[in-house]
């Protein structure tokens, strides 16, 4: 590995999707993606890497021209974000129901209305059933590695799957910070060039993404959902490969002084950092707190989420999304159902916060966690919304 | 760890600012985040960047709101900004002025620890535009001692070209021309 270098997070996305030597990227501009979308079709124009750059009029189209790119076996890769993720919504399903491997990069920004271009998960959690691998990076040097482990995971002849990458809009994208860049050797030594299972040619035609009668679309519906499931066997072996090579560890579920903790915090993305900062300041209080992070959502790694959460007492789970007129947040809600006929299982209470760019500060995860211990129901609530 | 929080206007370089610090405490080995107020970028309006330098990663994601250091890159911002909100106790206060430092005290009820520059002076006559970020960093750095002067040459560099030369010789007039107010 080199030495430490500092760079925005988006332009480092970039790059490493370069390092990835991909042939084909369709990506149409938001914030707070741009600067993704724009460093890229700098460097595919100056010829850094031997890439077709397509301009689109939309995310409909950047997502359709990449399983057109992708049905043809080269190596593809978007990027999005809020409501072009809404826009991508009509062909989400279709790319991972042809089982065509996709890269795509979301800068999580809430979802309109009222306009708002700030960060949360309202925008990926709309998309969480379509059957695509879903994971979320914590830092910079995450997105950087996990950009890479993507390609591989969505490739993989035991997997060929599309994989969505979340990168929390501003928090990761608009920060300067330390990374490190894997050499292009190393990255051609872990991600050869991909081998597809079957390719749309001219010249052998085949037929692709065919009409589904009754009696055969439940079939497909359940190998699809069979698909998504046995993929994490897949990417945890993977992952652990990205460890040994590079000596970062990544793990569908991620522990912070976890174990043994009576109150853990679970969190999804660039919120994490800042609750382990928290998680320091309350057992040095000899509080009993850990932290659980959830990198992987789809599939949902549900053994991983046992094991780790394993005697704690309460469990506050924090969405940054929210499930309208249902019970809670997407996450809350979820674990709440997954856990419901364990025994024992924790008090679950769900948190709602940080929606559209509201900020979460150490203080106010101590705060929530006050609230938990306190909180007699089990309804879900909003933290820090005036009344 | 020492947070710095930089006030100017939308097109001054800011952010500009807080990038070329934080790729220079980086190149020093250290830990660093430089960031924009999140949101659009507006021309003209009055805008925060900030920076934060460590010996240790960082780990915090949230905004900063008790900045060590506040810097004024816009001298018209003073009275129209609350620039010292949230400013510790015993934080700094670097401002871009022609003012007499007790008028400013004056203006900004203000009798903390206070370094002034007259950084639009300079980025004139070295600049040719009265663009003072680059020459702000000069004062932040003698002021706050928080990175080398060299560690900024690499980065300026990178980022100016051609111009690159003239950046550095406003920084060093910075640097040597920033300062304390008793």
């Amino acid at each position: 590995m080199g030495k430490r270098t500092g760079m925005e997070v988006a332009i480092a996305a970039a790059e490493a999707v370069a390092l990835c030597r991909i042939d084909v990227a369709a990506v149409y501009p938001i914030t707070p993606q741009s600067h993704m979308a724009e460093h890229l079709a700098d460097i595919i124009h100056d010829g850094r890497i031997d890439a077709e750059f397509i301009t689109v009029e939309s995310e409909h189209s950047s997502i359709s021209a990449c399983a057109g790119a992708s049905a043809t076996g080269a190596r593809v890769y978007t990027a999005t974000s809020s409501q072009g993720l809404m826009l991508m919504h009509e062909i989400l399903p279709i790319v991972s129901a042809m089982r065509l491997p996709v890269v795509m990069g979301n800068a999580n920004r809430a979802v309109s209305g009222p306009l708002n271009i700030w960060n949360d998960h309202t925008d990926i959690m709309p998309q969480r059933d379509n059957g695509w691998i879903v994971m979320h990076a914590e830092n910079g040097q995450e997105v950087i590695d996990m950009t890479i482990q993507s390609f591989k995971i969505a490739e993989h002849p035991d997997v060929m799957l599309p994989v969505v990458l979340n990168i929390d809009g501003f928090q990761l994208t608009h920060m300067i910070e330390p990374l490190e860049f894997p050499t292009q050797e190393e990255v051609d030594r872990f991600l050869p060039p991909r081998v597809p299972f079957a390719t749309l040619h001219p010249d052998r035609p085949i037929s692709m993404g065919c009409f589904n009668m009754p009696d055969i679309f439940m079939e497909t519906m359940k190998a699809k959902d069979q698909a998504l499931i046995n993929s994490k066997k897949t990417i945890v072996k993977i992952w652990n490969e990205w460890g040994k090579m590079f000596g970062r560890s990544y793990k569908p579920i991620e522990t912070y002084k976890a174990r043994g903790a009576e109150t853990l915090i679970l969190t999804m993305g660039s919120m994490g950092e800042t609750a382990s900062v928290a998680v320091d300041e309350m057992k040095a209080k000899g509080r009993s707190v850990g932290l659980v992070k959830m990198r992987l959502w789809r599939p949902f790694p549900l053994d991983e989420l046992r094991a780790a959460i394993k005697g704690c007492k309460t469990l506050i789970v924090m969405d940054r999304a929210v499930s309208f007129g249902g019970a809670g947040g997407p996450l809350g809600t979820e674990i709440k159902s997954l856990l419901y006929h364990d025994d024992p299982r924790p008090r679950i209470v769900n948190m709602i916060m940080g929606l559209g760019g509201r900020d979460v500060q150490v203080e106010d995860f101590i705060a929530m966690v006050d609230r938990a211990e306190r909180k007699e129901d089990d309804g879900y609530e909003y933290y820090g919304v005036r009344e | 760890m020492i947070e710095i929080r930089w006030h100017g206007r939308g097109g001054q370089g800011a952010v500009t600012s807080v990038e070329l610090l934080a790729l220079a405490a980086i190149e020093e080995g250290k830990y660093a985040q430089g960031f924009p107020a999140f949101g659009p970028e507006r021309r003209g309006a009055p805008v925060m960047a900030y920076n934060r330098v460590s010996d240790k990663p960082i780990k915090i994601r949230s905004g900063i709101y008790h900045p060590d250091v506040v810097v004024v890159l816009d001298p018209s911002l003073v009275g129209l900004v609350n620039v010292t909100d949230g400013l510790k106790e015993n934080g700094l206060l670097i401002v871009n002025t022609s003012k007499p430092p007790a008028t400013l005290r004056e203006q900004l009820k203000y009798k903390g620890r206070m370094a002034v520059v007259d950084a639009t002076a300079i980025a004139r006559e070295e600049l040719g535009v009265p663009i003072a970020n680059t020459t702000m960093l000069g004062a932040v750095l003698k002021a706050t001692g928080v990175l080398k002067m060299e560690s900024l040459e690499g980065p300026i560099e990178e980022r100016f070209g051609k111009i690159a030369d003239k950046n550095k010789r406003a920084m060093k007039r910075a640097y040597e021309g920033v300062k304390m107010v008793k």
